[in-house]
């Protein structure tokens, strides 16, 4: 007989309760029962970096956490990095930039990105480019992501 | 063809500018629309038990116990799709003698690679289908698997189909000019080496997916699909479903990359789409990352035997290859699987003046993925092979790598001309390309630092690639050999009531930035913002018909159609002013969204205010006047087969001698892509290009055991290029329009793919030379280089 | 690819968890941070039938400094490590080895406790804490018990942990001013598993004294090599000699290939790492 609990957590701002069966990973309930289908599925095992999201101020990779693991947390998802003003930025970086094709990398490499910039990262392509190294994009050749991080720095750096 | 060139200067011409995707933001706010976030009312979910055993009779399927399972709606083997399915097969006729058995959804009788589907579960969700699939047992027994295709046809080895005689798929032979003597005479130097390409996949990062809704009320079928070319896949799903054409829809909204994985009929995409038939409802399936390696195409996988002549001056006086590749047990439907073995034969010493040609081309069927047209078809194996031999032949003869080039590229005065495997090729720029590479890598300095390096012990290497790229293809790529697959495109360019422009086209977007240039064009053509211009792509339901995207034809092809649309519709436009404003039509122009008059600019009226006179008072117009503010235009490439485009590219590597990595240390690419439409979206495609190139130089390769085990079917274990090895790319342009449109846009999406890999194997050749190693197998392994070292 | 069901359990605390472990009537495994267990399960390589997440038990996550030694709590995880003042300065040779293990999203949940456990051949914490000569405190309802990290990591993905137990803490001797550290690893892209790496920890290297060598990702286990480890005893770390007995150890060394490199490739790895990674630690 399958497991289901009770969880209660805050996603994007918002109050969630779900019963959830316990074997569902973070990102396929963040998806599935909320609708919110920004953070992408693309390999289920921890590597592409597509469901990366920020669980509790720490970026983690959303397939390799349960559901009922987030009980009780505060999570913010690229849908909330965007509405929530704390990425207008990087958004805008990432379109001047072309730093998107396909676009099915972008929230997680956004949520990388922004994980480096907040640490206070410097603007160092190299560094950049090993920070982002664990988010797999298969269209652009990264060049232009670093290029929108290494705007977004200055632009901080500069207010 | 020549045309309204004004297009080009106007305030508003948007073309040749780096304008921003309008749909970009959706992207990077997370609310883009990929076939796995739809949820449907009612919808259920596929999941597939495939084959362990590369080959195998079953002998027998239970599937008594899944269908028990909680959750499940149906289990269905491959028996049970026999009544809905017209099997298919994957041949052209103009590959002649290409042949290829029947193809059903699911295997029947018999399993010919590890992970063809077998049986498929619908269930509640993915993880209860899944539970199921555990639950189905399938009695194996396993066969010998046809693995290496250097044995596919010798005696001794099984045959995979008892239908034919042998493993042989297809064979192709190309013979120009008289190889044997030019090889035979005493005064040529003669280089010759073995070319190893590994199979590697396109890895989209989103995988495979389909939804499909079938609604028996009116017998129509929609198909949300992750994929290149709409209305392929309308008419391919008609002929196999027996449905009519016109009640079959094809969807796609955002794909998650495609590459030319997401262009074939999929067994497992196919039964989703006969599940949603039988079942009456919504059924989705989205591979899962293991049967993406296991089942998305595979491609490349060509052992090469190459030899080239050249005289001591340098001149190449003959090349001669013999490519081998096993294509797995069946040619894809619809493309075949044909393809890429016919452009490495069609393609390679394509940049060269050569006379004396000999190509040789077997194909085998194995107990392996199949393989199939991945981006850049056949490019990275024709470029590597006769830019190996070429910089390989320079340094026998002591001779530059750049110089050897000069003497042997078609002279830019030289076209309209052929090559010798009879490619047709005009406006291209191989010797401009080649000097400006020279100039923008600063190849002089280069080479001073290359030696003052090898003095401190460390070695680096320079290698080049002259290349061509088969873009804007004609209906002789695909349609001539009986494949439903257009080479045309159309746009449909409509002027609404507010002044606003829609345009409606039959190319796709996968995230080149397709929507964008289709607005750029008819936004400048016809003269108005950008802002106000909607596109629409990806639904056969609302766009024209057309061949989508592939084989980098989404400009030049698309972006003509949506120009001849834009300019009709104006010339529209303009009659209706003409009326309106009583004045010739000749005298008024449209600029940023009001009709002028062309000799002044002085404002006439708006095009909001036209179509609302238009559109809401007709009455105001004379009743002879019939406004039409809409315009439809198709465009095909007609003079030539291919419009090729040409590049030339360059990479400077370290050798570690101790660990045998590779470091890139920079890579230029020159590129004449005819006229740049927008260079951000460019430069960034072929940067993208390259990337993947260096990943089938050093890194993607699909590991299979002696028994047809691919071993590393995870992202962990098969490797793509990441953000920490990649160099910083260089690109520059040659602009030399194709004069087979007003655009003069060709393609550039293969470019780097094709290229990146011959200028690396150089470079890495170029390290190696003063520590008498050499490599001519991709991918250049820490552990190959090792042991092509000795080290090891 | 979904998990296969399994009943869930998050205790509190230690002894609940201990009470769960201890039950011997269901197929059991213990969730740390995730980062190998929850791909292992979504593969459905794992199919537990009770999962115990160790996630609610707070008294396990820490960084502790004695006078002697730094004890960290099994369920610290990586980035807790690299944030760590304690441990930047007083195990630096987990400051040295941090970037290279994985990426930052996968740092932020893995846990010390979970990479010891998992015992992975290719991974570098075993390594460091044979080179550390780190002590593993384990417990279970029985009571808790010392394993030195010598006698801790069994053979591929085994270790000395029973049923029952799990890893409490790991205790590390601080480092001394004359103590020396070196890490080199070579891995294909950054934050994969390495071709072959070596942790070195020395008590002082004027002369060498207490050299410890620990190699990874060339076998079924992180290995020490006591043969070379004894050769530089009392020599400098240039020591041709000494090096000389350190390859001959390795040329008798049973290397275990895998899809990157066979036997052979590792072997010469390994000699190019440990070159390398003393180097590192010369004056």
């Amino acid at each position: 007989m399958s497991q289901s609990c009770d969880i209660s957590l805050r996603v994007n701002g918002e109050t969630v309760r779900e019963r959830v069966p316990v074997r569902l990973n973070l990102v396929d309930f963040l998806r599935n029962s909320l609708g919110l289908t920004g953070s992408h599925v693309g390999c289920e095992h921890g590597v592409c970096g597509a469901c990366t999201m920020e669980v509790d101020g720490t970026m983690v990779r959303g397939c390799l956490m349960l559901a009922v693991q987030a009980d009780g947390s505060d999570i913010t998802t690229i849908e909330g990095f965007g509405e929530h003003q704390r990425a207008v930025d990087l958004q805008a970086a990432f379109k001047r930039n072309n730093a998107l094709q396909c676009g099915f990398c972008t929230p997680g490499m956004m949520a990388s990105a922004l994980e480096y910039i907040e640490a206070g990262g410097v603007a160092d392509r190299s560094a950049i480019r090993e920070h982002l190294s664990g988010n797999y994009c298969r269209c652009t050749g990264y060049q232009s992501i670093v290029d929108a991080v290494v705007e977004v720095i200055g632009e901080r750096a500069a207010k | 063809m020549t045309g309204p060139t004004h297009i080009f200067d106007q305030p508003n011409a948007y073309i040749g500018r780096s304008v921003e995707r309008p749909d970009a933001q959706r992207l990077v706010q997370g609310r883009g629309q990929y076939v796995d976030d739809l949820q449907l009312p009612r919808m259920v979910h596929a999941a597939f038990v495939r084959s362990p055993y590369a080959h195998a009779k079953i002998t027998d399927i239970d599937t008594r116990a899944a269908e028990q399972a909680p959750g499940i709606i149906a289990v269905f083997r491959g028996s049970d799709f026999e009544d809905y399915v017209t099997p298919y097969v994957g041949t052209l006729t103009h590959l002649q003698g290409l042949r290829s058995p029947p193809q059903m959804p699911l295997a029947v009788d018999a399993v010919r690679w590890q992970g063809e589907p077998v049986v498929m579960v619908v269930a509640q969700n993915r993880a209860l289908a899944e539970d199921a699939c555990a639950l189905v047992e399938i009695e194996f027994e396993p066969l010998e698997a046809v693995c290496d295709a250097e044995t596919a046809l010798e005696p001794n080895t099984p045959i995979i189909h008892s239908a034919y005689d042998n493993n042989r798929a297809w064979e192709r032979l190309v013979d120009a000019g008289d190889v044997d003597t030019e090889f035979n005479r005493g005064d040529v130097t003669v280089v010759d080496h073995v070319f190893y390409f590994a199979r590697h996949t396109g890895v989209t990062l989103e995988a495979r997916a389909s939804v499909v809704e079938f609604n028996p009320s009116d017998n129509t079928l929609i198909y949300h699909y992750s994929g290149q070319a709409p209305h392929m896949m309308q008419a391919i799903l008609s002929k196999i479903l027996s449905l009519p054409e016109e009640n079959i829809r094809i969807i796609a909204r955002d794909v998650g990359g495609s590459f030319g994985i997401k262009i074939h009929l999929y067994g497992d995409d196919l039964a989703t789409a006969v599940a949603a038939r039988i079942l009456n409802r919504p059924v989705k399936y989205v591979a899962d990352r293991n049967e993406s390696f296991v089942s998305d195409i595979h491609a490349r996988d060509h052992r090469v035997k190459g030899r080239m002549a050249v005289t001591s001056d340098g001149k190449i006086t003959a090349l001669e290859i013999d490519d081998l590749t096993g294509i797995g047990p069946y040619s894809m439907y619809p493309r075949s699987s044909g393809i890429e073995c016919n452009q490495v034969l069609n393609l390679t010493g394509a940049p060269y003046a050569i006379d004396n040609y000999r190509a040789k081309g077997t194909i085998v069927f194995q107990n392996k993925n199949m393989m199939c047209q991945y981006r850049a078809v056949g490019h990275p194996i024709a470029m590597a092979v006769a830019d190996g031999l070429l910089e390989s032949a320079a340094h026998e003869i002591g001779m530059d790598v750049v110089e050897i080039r000069r003497r042997n590229l078609f002279k830019d005065n030289s076209y309209p001309t052929s090559s010798a495997a009879g490619m047709k090729f005009d406006d291209l720029s191989h010797q401009q390309a080649l000097e400006k590479l020279v100039e923008f890598m600063d190849y002089d300095s280069l080479r001073k630092d290359q030696e003052a390096a090898r003095q401190r012990g460390v070695y680096r290497g320079i290698g080049l690639v002259s290349m061509v790229e088969v873009t804007n293809p004609s209906p002789m790529f695909y349609g001539i050999g009986g494949a439903p697959i257009s080479a045309q495109d159309g746009a449909t360019v409509r002027l609404d009531a507010s002044g606003a422009l829609h345009v409606s086209s039959s190319i796709t977007e996968q995230g080149q930035g397709t929507n964008t240039i289709i607005a750029q064009v008819a936004a400048g053509v016809f003269g108005v913002n950008i802002d106000r211009v909607k596109v629409t792509t990806g639904d056969t339901a609302t766009t024209p018909y057309g061949g989508g995207t592939w084989a980098s034809r989404g400009a030049g092809i698309g972006g003509e159609a949506v120009l001849l649309a834009a300019n009709a519709l104006k010339e529209q436009v303009l009659d209706v002013a003409g009326t309106i404003l009583q004045c010739a039509r000749e005298s008024l122009s449209i600029d940023n969204g009001v009709v002028i008059d062309a000799q002044t600019g002085a404002e006439r009226i708006s095009l909001g205010e036209l179509g609302r006179l238009v559109y809401y008072r007709g009455n105001e117009l004379p009743s002879d006047v019939s406004p039409e503010l809409v315009a439809t235009r198709h465009y095909r490439v007609t003079d030539f087969p291919f419009v090729f485009t040409n590049g030339a590219m360059a990479a400077h590597v370290e050798v570690d001698q101790d660990t045998g990595f590779v470091k890139i240390l920079d890579f230029w690419a020159v590129e004449d892509c005819g006229r740049v439409i927008n260079p951000k979206l460019v430069d960034e495609q072929i940067r993208g290009g390259v990337v993947q190139g260096i990943g089938g130089a050093f890194y993607e390769e699909c590991v299979y055991s002696e028994d047809g085990q691919m071993l590393n079917a995870s992202m962990a274990d098969y490797l793509v290029p990441m953000a920490a090895e990649m160099p910083d790319i260089h690109i520059a342009h040659i602009e030399t329009p194709t004069k087979t449109s007003v655009l003069g846009a060709k393609g550039a999406g293969e470019a780097g793919t094709g290229g990146a890999p011959a200028a690396l194997l150089n470079a890495v050749n170029d390290a190696l030379r003063p520590l008498n190693a050499s490599i001519y197998q991709m991918p250049m392994t820490p552990q190959r280089i090792l042991k092509a070292l000795g080290a090891v | 690819m979904k998990a296969a069901d399994f009943a869930y359990e998050k205790p509190d605390n230690l002894n609940a968890a201990l009470e769960l472990l201890a039950r011997e009537d269901c197929d059991m495994q213990v969730l740390a941070g995730g980062q190998s267990l929850m791909p292992m399960m979504n593969f459905r390589l794992a199919q537990p039938e009770l999962l115990v997440d160790l996630n609610g038990v707070s008294e396990l996550s820490f960084i502790e400094e004695q006078p002697e030694t730094i004890t960290i709590g099994a369920m610290t995880r990586y980035a807790n490590l690299a944030a760590s003042d304690v441990i930047k300065e007083h195990v630096p040779l987990f400051q040295m080895a941090l970037p290279h293990i994985a990426h930052s999203a996968v740092r932020n949940r893995g846990t010390i406790g979970g990479s010891t456990a998992l015992a992975d051949p290719a991974a570098e914490m075993p390594a460091l804490l044979l080179a550390l000569e780190a002590t593993i405190t384990v417990v279970s309802v029985g009571g808790a018990r010392e394993i030195p990290a010598n006698d801790f990591f069994l053979g591929l993905y085994e270790t000395a942990l029973q049923d029952g137990e799990i890893i409490k803490s790991i205790a590390i001797k601080k480092a001394k001013p004359q103590n020396r550290f070196g890490f080199y690893e070579l891995a294909r892209r950054h934050g994969d598993y390495a071709m072959a790496g070596v942790a070195i920890a020395s008590t002082s290297i004027d002369p060498v004294c207490d050299l410890r060598i620990a190699l990874f990702s060339v076998s079924d286990k992180a290995h020490r090599l006591p043969h070379a480890e004894l050769a530089f005893e009392g020599e400098n770390l240039d020591d041709t000699e000494a090096r000389d007995a350190a390859f001959q150890e390795l040329d008798d060394f049973d290397f275990r290939g895998d899809l990157n490199a066979d036997g052979d490739t590792k072997r010469h790895l390994a000699r190019v790492v440990l070159t390398r990674a003393l180097e590192t630690m010369m004056p």
